[in-house]
């Protein structure tokens, strides 16, 4: 890689870019979930923002462009999580497979 | 109208949730994968004994109480009392747990605007931000061109926000980290001078304690 620049891809400050796009949106009750369990699990002891940012920054910049905010955040969560134990990557699965028979909208597969 | 307006929370406008963000057209679009990742991971971790459902709600509780008016009535009780005001620029936690505001273990670092300098707030790395006083950030904060162009070009950036700062004024940019966040101390308005502190706190917008606006005109 002799055209690697040292940086990497998150690490965008001074880049050129466009303009700042100036929309937003409320936050869904899913991303907010979300959002409450890095909090709640950073307080617990089961891994650090650190731990959260190494994630992010490990899936690369496809992520970035391809996934919103909270979906980079949930698979950061979850690969922290694989890695410290806290369930199993087959609990996962089958978990998520369960979810997905509940219904079509994440109202009815929250079992909030 | 999505719900009532409120006169004495002026950060409550019309169309635009409690955290100060337009909301969504709607909200139960089909189940995706990375929802139920979620929904998996908080029921996993609660049949372990990890979490409480009554703790992921209080979180949420504690963020959705989270929003720029915290920030607000520290810069309005920054602008009418000096020795606050000190205390705030030497360390902001300490003097915003003063107030009651949960800070948690970071560092929080208040920059002041003057006459001659204008501060400016980012992180280039991810999204880092004084969530604790301002709540959560809005979407263009965690965007690729304003984490790429803040430091490289902030007038510019700055101009697509209608703040036009002339020559003769220093732009200062604080890159923020994990640990490390900072809050603009914007300068109090001219002819402010009589009012209260909860009528100073109604000037104060999110934006300007960010950088990139300027406080309400009374």
């Amino acid at each position: 890689m002799s055209d690697w620049n040292g940086r990497r891809w998150h690490d965008m400050g001074g880049q050129a870019a466009g303009p700042v796009p100036m929309d937003g949106h409320d936050f869904a009750l899913w991303e907010k979930r979300v959002d409450a369990l890095m909090v709640l699990c950073g307080q617990k002891g089961l891994f650090t923002v650190d731990g959260l940012r190494r994630a992010l920054e490990d899936m690369g910049e496809d992520a970035f462009d391809t996934m919103s905010y909270y979906e980079r955040w949930v698979a950061a969560v979850n690969q922290n999580l694989l890695e410290t134990g806290a369930y199993s990557i087959e609990e996962l699965g089958t978990r998520m497979d369960e979810i997905a028979t509940r219904g079509p909208t994440y109202a009815e597969a929250q079992n909030g | 109208m999505p719900h009532d307006h409120h006169d004495h929370d002026h950060f409550h406008h019309e169309g635009m949730s409690p955290s100060g963000h337009p909301y969504r057209a709607d909200n139960d679009g089909p189940l995706t994968y990375w929802q139920r990742m979620e929904i998996a991971i908080r029921e996993l971790l609660i049949e372990k004994g990890q979490l409480t459902p009554a703790e992921i709600s209080g979180q949420i509780d504690a963020m959705d109480a989270r929003s720029p008016a915290n920030g607000a009535a520290v810069v309005a009780r920054a602008w009418v009392d000096p020795a606050f005001k000190a205390r705030l620029l030497s360390d902001a936690a300490s003097a915003s747990r003063e107030m009651g505001f949960d800070i948690g273990p970071l560092n929080l670092i208040a920059v002041e605007n003057t006459p001659q300098t204008h501060n400016l707030i980012v992180c280039t790395l991810c999204s880092c931000y004084p969530r604790n006083l301002l709540g959560l950030p809005p979407d263009w904060y965690k965007t690729r061109e304003y984490r790429s162009r803040a430091v490289r070009e902030p007038r510019a950036v700055l101009q697509e926000f209608g703040l036009d700062l002339p020559d003769t004024v220093t732009v200062r940019v604080h890159d923020s980290t994990a640990d490390m966040r900072y809050i603009v101390l914007p300068a109090q308005p001219e002819g402010s001078e009589d009012m209260t502190e909860a009528e100073l706190a109604d000037l104060v917008t999110r934006d300007s304690m960010i950088g990139t606006g300027l406080p309400r005109q009374p």
